[in-house]
């Protein structure tokens, strides 16, 4: 096997892995984790308007 | 939730305040370097105030000086609060370490820089001693970063924190790599690359620091700050999480097209074009993903100020990642390289992104590091963000007139195959420009010193409302 082939092959499994994340990140199942994670900066605490009361 | 973790806040508002004075400080001596291109007499015949020592000045002031004390104080600010935990290593001080070890470094380059010393490779200037500080700085940084999602309460490592995490890492990759040097005192030392291949470490190291200094670790800010302003998610999650991998993987691959037609090897150069190319995508992608989090509340922009500063800010990165991988087309990069264009797209980046970005994340931020509502003028802010705005367009449009004129004059030639224009036809075509670009700089630095003026009176206010009436909003 050339260095060529090798870099192509590489390549391939480097573009494979990419589609893999595509594919897992717009899953559905993915959906209720993600939506809560991206609440995370709306839900910090000790942000004193939203969450005043929280802190006593 | 229970009780509210202990913050290291302290950190967060030593960063956050000297932001602002670099700030100033970097744009002043870039402000000074514009005016000597105009009046060259302007460096006083004193060695240490020629334009050859200032501009990495200025470069390393705004890069690494306001820029990175902007990440340092979102980062550690970010972190906590997303992952509900303190900084890790407070009991050893280690963010407090990373304060002053940062502030020693950039003490440092304002030293050395104008006394000549300079390891002579571009956005890594600075003489060994200095760099070994950044070294270990940069490595308690990540310490404290990763120790502190390694010990959150909560489940999710939000998007942010990953922008974060990669700017971090490969920083330190990239710094440690290309400062790799054979000192032969205490002020020089000699690289272990030699010829193209120093070239390539070289330019391998300067575009990932754009691609993971100036866009990863900003877009850390916008994945937390334009949520949080706006007060809704990110428009997409599963989006950034692509943003995320797609970018990370492609800035790596895209350094060599700062070396077109030289003697960097021709298929480094296509690969370098293709994948600048390709590098519109998940820019793109995360500019559209942080645009439509506004969706359905385009009130906002009218409203908030400070929501415009983050909007704008990425407005312009779409533009300076549209034009960016346009410039790295070998036929335009022809016309373009070495010419003003190429300034005029770094400050298209590095003011109306970079700049506008930690400008607007930093106006949210300050006020709820002192236990204000908001910050003391919100019509300052107003102000600020025309006076900037109009900075930036006039600086941009005069570097692409300049740019695009210089390289059609450098390249016209006569039907003998002499040259029509001599270098100094060029270079006095330029002068208009380079008047307005220095109008637009001092626009800029203006918007910096009232963000200044708020700052203090925000920080100095006789009272604060949050804690006076907590239950106001």
């Amino acid at each position: 096997m050339t260095v060529g082939t090798l870099m192509g092959i590489i390549t391939l499994v480097f573009l494979v892995m990419f589609l893999g994340i595509v594919v897992w990140a717009y899953s559905s199942r993915r959906r209720a984790d993600f939506d809560e994670a991206s609440r995370l900066p709306l839900n910090d605490n000790g942000d004193d308007r939203q969450h005043g009361e929280r802190r006593s | 939730m229970d009780a509210t973790p202990r913050y290291n806040e302290k950190v967060v508002r030593q960063f956050a305040l000297v932001t602002v004075f670099w700030g100033i400080i970097g744009m002043a001596v870039g402000v000074l370097i514009a005016a000597q291109l105009l009046f060259p007499s302007l460096n006083f015949d004193i060695p240490w105030l020629t334009y050859s020592r200032l501009r990495p000045l200025h470069t390393n002031a705004v890069i690494f000086a306001f820029g990175g004390s902007g990440l340092f104080a979102t980062s550690y600010y970010v972190v906590q609060r997303t992952c509900h935990a303190g900084l890790f290593g407070d009991r050893f001080k280690l963010a407090a370490f990373t304060f002053w070890g940062w502030q020693a470094a950039i003490v440092g380059a304002v030293i050395s820089l104008p006394l000549g010393l300079t390891q002579g490779k571009e956005y890594a200037e600075l003489i060994w001693p200095i760099d070994i500080l950044i070294a270990v700085v940069w490595v308690v940084y990540a310490i404290v970063f990763f120790g502190t999602i390694v010990k959150r309460k909560t489940k999710h490592i939000y998007v942010a924190n990953w922008f974060f995490g990669g700017y971090v890492l490969a920083v330190a990759l990239l710094h440690i790599v290309n400062s790799i040097q054979i000192p032969t005192s205490w002020t020089h030392s000699y690289p272990v690359y030699s010829g193209a291949v120093d070239a390539m470490v070289q330019w391998w190291y300067g575009h990932n620091a754009v691609g993971f200094f100036l866009t990863a670790g900003f877009l850390g800010m916008m994945y937390y700050f334009v949520p949080k302003q706006a007060g809704r998610p990110i428009y997409s999650y599963r989006l950034s999480v692509v943003h995320f991998w797609a970018l990370i993987s492609v800035y790596m691959w895209a350094g060599p097209h700062h070396l077109h037609y030289t003697s960097l090897p021709e298929w480094a150069q296509s690969l370098g074009m293709a994948f600048s190319l390709i590098l519109l995508a998940p820019s793109w992608g995360g500019m559209i993903n942080g645009i439509l989090t506004l969706s359905g509340a385009w009130h906002k922009l009218r409203d908030d100020p400070i929501i415009r500063f983050l909007i704008v800010s990425l407005s312009f990165y779409g533009m300076a990642t549209f034009e960016g991988p346009m410039m790295s087309i070998k036929t335009v990069n022809a016309l373009s390289h070495y010419t003003d264009w190429t300034i005029g797209h770094v400050h298209a980046g590095a003011l109306g992104w970079v700049a506008f970005i930690t400008i607007g994340s930093l106006y949210a931020l300050i006020p709820r590091l002192y236990g204000k509502t908001q910050m003391y003028s919100v019509k300052a802010i107003s102000l600020h963000f025309w006076v900037a705005t109009i900075g930036v367009v006039l600086y941009i449009a005069a570097m692409w007139i300049s740019g695009v004129m210089q390289g059609l004059m450098w390249g016209a030639s006569n039907p003998d195959g002499t040259l029509t224009y001599s270098f100094i036809q060029a270079l006095q075509a330029t002068y208009p420009y380079y008047a307005v670009r220095l109008l637009g700089g001092l626009l800029f630095l203006a918007g910096m010193v009232i963000m200044a003026w708020n700052t203090w009176r925000t920080i100095s206010g006789p009272h604060s409302v949050a804690q006076t009436a907590p239950a106001t909003a």
